[in-house]
């Protein structure tokens, strides 16, 4: 029972961080037809914004050492204007283009601000400490451990979709971005602002992208230049489990792939576990045959003649 | 200039493009093995095995235009399967113990073993391509990505055959310049021949318009299905020369990095071009070796830090996917530079 619930709890706090992701990944393939693939890039930078520049093996803190929502503020605000940027300066030159290209740009962006990382900071990995205090352990009832962070990451995800969904629902902006991840086309054709719209979809997903960077560093402990492609791969899988385009199946794909991947490394006979990643990457691609378009089904999803 | 119109010219022509590169690289390879710079040559043999992986790239990419993240799983195959033969007779064991019999026993001749790679691979993309190739757009790149990540778990994990992270040493080298040189050639001359073919006619129909070709009688499935199989079995052999160019093996040199360096030098070149495949291998082969050597700071007083070249790599494919698609070929073959008839090159422009 004690394991059960330790089981449950971790699988939620791995499917509230895949869904954050496959979130931000999904914002922008519902406006752009974009699969970012720098995503994961995005938060390994909001990571490194924490030190110091130079290649010194000893990390030292820079604004990882302000006032916690001083740290919270100028990392989201930063991963924020680094996604504007891309946009403004290469994505909105390129959202015309066949899917499959812009996926190659973001994969050729990824590895460029990978390798930036590695210029500046030197390729080795580097030990950072923060909120400290997150780390530990809390004592649920008899022998029930569990650590602080994944419950906070079950309470920021929960808070974030609740302030995305109260977005959608209840401003302007969001209805606009609702109508245009159902039909971008028709969307500008009724007065949607198409550049402003993608523009707000690269806050967002840099906004996640802030937050997920700083989670994912409380939790690791340690930045290294690469860190943002396997989580990456994850978000990947569940956007594409979930349904492209589609944000209430990003975070239905999420939850699957972070409770499927606790789960199965628990349940998998002792054999077959190495080959967890290759199951749930085979899973992929039954679900691509089986339902192109994802389990959670976008209204206009079929792809036109 | 010349006015004849005599059926060996007419030959000429038609396989122009093929003579013309089998030509610059045949120039290429003579002018760096007669230099005797070691690392120059180094980067040489590299090349050529890339020109191998992007020529096969570009046979189904470039005729089928789905771009397929997938490839480098069959390098990868290949050059296992490559080092199963001939890998090291006397530690294969050590390192590779799940072996059967027979292959811990027997080594086989490097072009056998290469042969049977690339064979291994095409029956592996033929097993696969009959799920993935039902896919179109966006969905079938997608499922090329997943197809490569679930081959670079499982021989990630599949340590008794392949080592799994740690690597297999002691491949004989026998990838000189000249090797390299003749399957660069045979991996060009077979995409260009595929690409003349009637299969690659229905094919690069298909990447114009799906449903027109569809409409038309042409078997979408079955042709892209051809196209990856033969692609994969350029990709396997290109992978058998990999791994006796560098004498060893490690899983995770057939990641998402090879994957990338490969798109683009086929994106650089021109997707849509077997002159841009190749172009595309030469112009960033030489670009990154002059970097590297900038890096190292082998030219004094010029220091650049590391990862120059990476991040040189990058910025180069986002500005040309940004700005010129085509590529720096603008997707065209070399051309004819002769007056000549002018029925017959209508007719080249028209097949391409």
């Amino acid at each position: 029972m004690d394991f059960a619930i330790q089981t449950i709890i971790s699988a939620l706090s791995f499917g509230s961080f895949y869904a954050l992701g496959a979130l931000g990944i999904g914002l922008l393939f519902s406006v752009l037809r974009l699969i970012n693939f720098a995503h994961g890039d995005f938060i390994t930078l909001g990571g490194y914004a924490l030190i110091v520049p130079s290649s010194a093996v000893v990390a030292a803190a820079l604004i990882g050492g302000f006032h916690p929502v001083l740290v919270i503020v100028i990392i989201v605000a930063f991963v924020v204007i680094l996604a504007l940027l891309t946009y403004f300066l290469i994505f909105q030159y390129v959202q015309n283009s066949s899917p499959a290209t812009m996926m190659i740009v973001s994969f050729a962006l990824g590895y460029t601000l990978q390798n930036i990382v590695v210029m500046i900071y030197g390729g080795r990995p580097k030990a950072v400490n923060l909120f400290p205090e997150l780390t530990g352990q809390v004592q649920l009832s008899d022998g029930v451990g569990v650590q602080i962070l994944q419950l906070v990451i079950i309470a920021v995800t929960w808070i974030l979709l609740i302030a995305l969904v109260l977005f959608f629902r209840r401003t302007r902006a969001g209805v606009q971005m609702r109508a245009a991840a159902e039909d971008f086309r028709m969307a500008r054709m009724l007065g949607v602002r198409g550049k402003r719209l993608i523009a707000l979809a690269f806050i967002l997903s840099g906004a996640l992208a802030g937050i997920m960077s700083l989670l994912f560093v409380t939790q690791k402990g340690v930045l290294t230049f690469e860190m943002g492609v396997p989580i990456m791969l994850f978000f990947f899988i569940a956007t594409v489990i979930g349904g492209m385009g589609s944000l209430v199946g990003a975070v239905v794909g999420g939850y699957a792939v972070g409770i499927a991947s606790v789960v199965l490394s628990a349940v998998l006979p002792e054999d077959i576990r190495p080959f967890r990643d290759a199951c749930v990457f085979l899973i992929v691609i039954i679900v691509l045959l089986w339902r192109p378009q994802g389990l959670v089904l976008k209204k206009a999803s079929q792809e036109r003649v | 200039m010349i006015e004849a119109n005599t059926p060996l010219l007419r030959l000429l022509r038609t396989y122009w493009p093929l003579v013309m590169l089998s030509l610059g690289l045949l120039i290429i390879v003579a002018i760096v093995d007669s230099s005797g710079d070691v690392i120059l040559a180094q980067t040489l043999i590299e090349g050529l095995v890339r020109i191998v992986i992007v020529a096969a790239l570009y046979l189904f990419i470039g005729n089928s235009g789905i771009i397929s993240f997938g490839h480098i799983g069959f390098v990868m195959i290949g050059a296992y399967a490559t080092a199963w033969q001939t890998c090291c007779p006397y530690t294969r064991e050590m390192f590779m113990p799940g072996l059967p019999v027979y292959l811990l026993n027997n080594s086989h001749h490097f072009v056998l073993a290469i042969f049977l790679g690339g064979l291994l691979a095409a029956v592996v993309a033929l097993i696969s391509g009959y799920a993935i190739m039902r896919l179109s757009g966006i969905a079938a790149s997608i499922g090329t990505f997943a197809l490569m990540m679930v081959f670079y778990s499982i021989y990630l994990r599949w340590s008794t055959w392949t080592s799994g992270a740690s690597s297999v040493i002691g491949l004989p080298t026998t990838t000189t310049p000249w090797v390299g040189y003749a399957y660069a050639v045979v991996a060009i001359v077979g995409a260009f021949l595929y690409s003349r073919s009637k299969w690659g006619l229905a094919l690069r129909s298909s990447r114009d318009d799906e449903v027109a070709a569809k409409a038309a009688g042409v078997n979408v499935f079955g042709q892209r299905l051809l196209a990856f199989v033969v692609s994969a079995f350029f990709c396997g052999m290109a992978g058998g020369l990999f791994g006796h160019f560098l004498g060893m093996l490690t899983v995770d040199s057939f990641g998402l990095g090879m994957t990338f360096i490969t798109l683009s030098m086929l994106v650089l070149g021109g997707m849509q071009s077997l002159t841009g495949a190749v172009v595309g291998v030469v112009v960033l082969s030489f670009l990154i070796d002059i970097l590297r050597r900038l890096e190292n700071g082998m030219v004094s007083g010029l220091n650049l830090p590391t990862s120059s070249a990476e991040v040189f790599v990058g910025i180069v494919i986002i500005l040309i996917l940004m700005f010129r698609q085509s590529g720096i070929t603008g997707n065209q073959e070399v051309y004819w530079p002769f007056k000549g008839d002018v029925s017959a090159s209508s007719a080249m422009k028209r097949q391409s």
